[in-house]
Formats: C-alpha cells, sequence, structure tokens
C-alpha cells in the first residue's frame, strides 16, 4: 500500500470514528437529542427531505445562485487579477487591500445589498461573489508570477503570438495555483451564499435551515444542514482529485 | 552583427554590450566565453532577435533582423524550459505546432528528434520524471525538429555535472555534423568551449566586447577524447591567460 492511499484510509477511519462516537454518546442520552440527533437519524431525515421533493425548489434556488456568483467571480477575478499582474504600480496599491480582504466578514454588507438590490437573487450573487472573487485574483497573481520568464522567452523564440502564448505556455503553467484559487472561490460562494439565505432569504437551503431551526423542527434542520454538507464536501473533493490528477504529471513519482 | 551595442535604460543606464563585430560562417561552431555578467545572455538574446540592439545591426541569411526570432534560428536556453504539462513526446513536438507540416512529417522528426537524443526510454515520461540532463536534451530535441540553420545554446548544460557534461558535449557534436547546422554555444566553462567549437570568443568585463578569437584547428568528426591531446590543454591556457585579468575586473581586483 503506498503512503497516499495509508492516509487516505486513517482519514477516512478517522472521520467514521468519530460519526460512531457521535452516534453512541447520542444513543446513551450522553448528548441530549434535543441539541443534536444521532448521525443515522440525521441520514434519514435527509433522505426523507431529499426524497420528498422538499428542499427542490431550495435546492435550484442556492445551486443556481452559488453557480452564477462562482462563474462571475472567476471571470471578475481572473480579469482583476491579470490587470493588477500588468499593472505594477496599482498592484503596489492593492496587494494589502487582497491581503487582508478576509479579515472583513463580508455579511455585514448583506442587508445593504438587500437595501439597494432587494430581497431576491441579485444581493445573494453579490454577497457570494464578494467572498469568492478575492481568493480568484490572489491566485490569478501567484499563477502569473510562477511563470519562469524562461519560458516567456521560449514562447517568442518559437515565434508565437500573444494569444498562443497565453493559451499554449501562461495558463497551463499557472493552472495548478488558478486551480487551487478556484477551489477556494466555490468553497466562498458556497458559504456567502447560504450564509446569506440564512440571514435573510424567502428560499434556498440556507432559509431551509434557518426556517427549520425557528420553528425547533430539529430533524428537517439537520435533514437539511448534513444535505448541504455532503454537498460541500462532495464539490470540493471533485475538485480536490481533479486538482491532484493535474499536479501529479507536475510532481517526482 | 555589425557594431552592435546594448544598453538597459535606467537609471542608472548600463551598457551591457559592445561594440561588437561578429560573422558567423554557415556550418561553423563558434563558441563564446567571459566572465560572469559580461553580457554572454545579452549577445545571444540580440543575435536571435530577442532583444533589439540600441545600435549596429543583426543580419542572418543576408536579412536584417527587427526584436523577432526569424524562421532558421533554434534557441536553447540556461534554464530548464521543458513544459511541465507535457510529456516528453508532446514537449519535443511542441516546436512543430505552429508549422504546416504534413502530420506524418511531424511524427517522422518527432521521433527522430526522440531517437537522437537517446530518451526513446522516456517519451511518455514527464519532465517532473527526468533528470536535469534528461530534461535538457528534451529541451534540444524541441529545438532539433524545427531543423534550425542556426542553433543558439546559451550554457545548456551549465546545471549539469561534469561527466554528464563531457557527454552531452558530444551529443551536440555529433548533432552539428548530422546536421549541418551553424551553432553558436555560449558557455562559462572553457574546457567545454575549447573541446567542442572551430573557434572561441573571448568576451571582456563588462559591457562585453570580444578581445580574442582563438581558433581551436580540430577536425570535424572530434568527440570528447581531444581532452586527452595536448593541443587541448595549450588551447585552455590560452583561453584562461585572455580570460584572467577580466574576470579579475569583474571581482573587482586588478590583474
Amino acid at each position: 500500500m503506498n503512503r497516499g492511499r495509508a492516509v487516505f484510509l486513517v482519514r477516512l477511519a478517522l472521520l467514521v470514528g468519530a460519526v460512531v462516537v457521535l452516534e453512541v454518546l447520542c444513543r446513551n442520552g450522553v448528548i441530549d437529542s434535543l441539541a443534536i440527533l444521532p448521525p443515522s437519524e440525521m441520514f434519514d431525515a435527509m433522505i426523507e427531505r431529499v426524497g420528498s421533493g422538499d428542499l427542490n425548489e431550495g435546492m435550484a434556488q442556492t445551486f443556481s445562485t452559488i453557480g452564477i456568483a462562482f462563474v462571475l467571480a472567476l471571470a471578475l477575478g481572473t480579469l482583476a487579477g491579470a490587470v493588477l499582474h500588468r499593472v505594477p504600480r496599482l498592484r503596489a496599491v492593492l496587494d494589502p487591500l487582497l491581503a487582508s480582504y478576509y479579515s472583513v466578514p463580508t455579511f455585514i454588507f448583506y442587508p445593504l445589498l438587500v437595501a439597494i438590490f432587494a430581497l431576491g437573487k441579485t444581493p445573494l450573487v453579490i454577497l457570494g461573489m464578494m467572498s469568492a472573487t478575492p481568493a480568484v485574483v490572489i491566485s490569478t497573481l501567484s499563477g502569473l508570477d510562477g511563470v519562469p520568464p524562461v519560458l516567456l522567452k521560449l514562447a517568442r523564440s518559437q515565434r508565437l503570438g500573444r494569444l498562443r502564448t497565453l493559451c499554449w505556455i501562461v495558463l497551463p503553467q499557472a493552472l495548478p495555483r488558478l486551480f487551487s484559487g478556484f477551489k477556494l472561490a466555490l468553497s466562498y460562494a458556497l458559504i456567502g451564499v447560504i450564509a446569506g439565505e440564512f440571514l435573510l432569504s424567502g428560499t434556498g437551503l440556507g432559509y431551509a435551515i434557518s426556517f427549520a431551526y425557528q420553528s425547533f423542527d430539529n430533524r428537517a434542520m439537520y435533514g437539511a444542514m448534513l444535505f448541504v454538507l455532503l454537498i460541500a464536501v462532495t464539490a470540493n473533493g471533485l475538485l480536490y482529485g481533479w486538482e491532484a490528477r493535474l499536479s501529479r504529471r507536475r510532481s517526482r513519482q | 552583427m555589425r557594431g552592435v551595442v546594448r544598453h538597459y535604460a535606467g537609471p542608472p543606464l548600463v551598457h551591457a554590450l559592445g561594440p561588437i563585430d561578429l560573422e558567423l560562417a554557415r556550418g561553423a561552431f563558434f563558441a563564446v566565453v567571459g566572465p560572469s555578467g559580461c553580457g554572454k545572455s545579452t549577445l545571444m538574446d540580440v543575435l536571435c532577435g530577442l532583444a533589439k540592439p540600441t545600435s549596429g545591426s543583426v543580419r542572418f541569411e543576408g536579412k536584417e533582423l527587427h526584436g523577432e526570432v526569424p524562421d532558421g534560428i533554434g534557441v536553447v536556453f540556461q534554464e530548464d524550459s521543458s513544459l511541465a504539462w507535457l510529456s516528453v513526446r508532446q514537449n519535443i513536438a511542441f516546436g512543430l505546432r505552429l508549422s504546416w507540416l504534413p502530420k506524418r512529417e511531424v511524427q517522422d522528426r518527432v521521433e527522430h528528434a526522440i531517437g537522437f537524443m537517446g530518451l526513446s526510454q522516456f517519451a511518455g515520461h514527464y519532465p517532473a520524471q527526468l533528470s536535469g540532463g534528461m530534461r535538457q536534451r528534451v529541451c534540444i530535441a524541441r529545438t532539433l525538429v524545427l531543423r534550425p540553420r542556426l542553433i543558439l545554446l546559451d550554457e545548456p548544460f551549465g546545471a549539469l555535472d561534469q561527466q554528464t557534461r563531457l557527454l552531452m558535449g558530444d551529443e551536440l557534436l555529433r548533432l552539428w555534423r548530422e546536421t549541418g547546422a551553424t551553432v553558436l554555444l555560449i558557455t562559462h566553462a572553457l574546457d567545454e568551449a575549447a573541446m567542442l567549437s572551430d573557434r572561441v570568443g573571448v568576451m571582456s568585463a563588462r559591457p562585453g566586447r570580444f578581445i580574442d578569437v582563438v581558433e581551436t584547428g580540430w577536425p570535424r568528426d572530434r568527440d570528447s577524447r581531444v581532452v586527452s591531446d595536448p593541443h587541448f590543454g595549450e588551447l585552455t591556457a590560452r583561453l584562461w591567460s585572455s580570460l584572467r585579468p577580466e574576470s579579475m575586473k569583474t571581482l573587482g581586483r586588478v590583474a
């Protein structure tokens, strides 16, 4: 068994162990079931809610909002990163702001966004974008910084034009770092949108969790929470797998 | 090259090179040695069209260069310029992506270059799986498939150990003989220059100019075994006696 596989199995064992411990503690009454449901019941509740179609509208709303926020963050962040890379003076001004961006809780702007755009998809998309875009800007800058000058010389010596240099040299070289930013951006967009729905919204998975919480419906709340958790972990896992495949070629085996 | 001078804009303004006059005959092997920072790489950039001279002119096959690398010139850089996301075969074929050659011809050239550079067993490998010497061979092969008439190499073996450098030198000589290309090799290693080339140009400390040009007198079918010839020692000694005062200047010492 190679090291990577062993690490994966130990990680899986830890996770399964934690779930089993929580199940036992809940079943034995050590943890009050009014506070936390046993994981098996959470799972049942999730299957029930998803199977009943109860969450369909919320899923469509949340996933489409996350999708739009993510795509816009990628476009805007990549463009902004490329511009900052080309204009070092502007970068020198904005670098400290970018570095400290995540110390600002962007949720505080959500009421302002609702006041400007009214309750609906738009303020949620903007909140998701605000959360995700800086990660893409930072990773784009890091990716472009990481292109060795010799590769740009190679492009010129091979008489590649600007577009071909971008597509054949710069993007493939920068891809692993860009990808790290995309991965983070998806997580931040998901957090931003669901948190926004949780705070103030009439639809979506965040709203479904919030509604169940305010109705003291623990079963419905934990079912929706587990569903969101599994979606987040699966999306991240897929991107992680893809990223690992990309980087495998570039590292010594 | 006629009266080539290259400045780098400041402040302070840096006079990096020249004036330099250099003529390379078709099929010749010319090496350039010089102290660190004397402008060897600038010379190569200007010579291949990657950089424009501040004054003077560079002509290749009768046509003046204007800041672009013309068809027929192949460049191998000092740093590893293999593309990490492509396999060895794809790296070598990369140079032909822009060509209008038939697919069959592209495949033939790539396979020939793979075999010529001794990379047959590694054609499906990625650069990260290769040693530094093999990666540099990939970069040379990538230039080779273009069938350049002038090959410029900027310290291509700089990062390799001495034994590998000697063997890579043999491969370079074989390549030179079999392709009939003109080769300009920039190196900091006097023995490499003395062993490989027909003529060696010795550059001064910055701003780099040629202070001596040494004819080696080796036959065309030479290889690294010339190092055991007594003439090799004489050549290396002459190169060093020309270069020593310039290297001392670079170090800030009086010769």
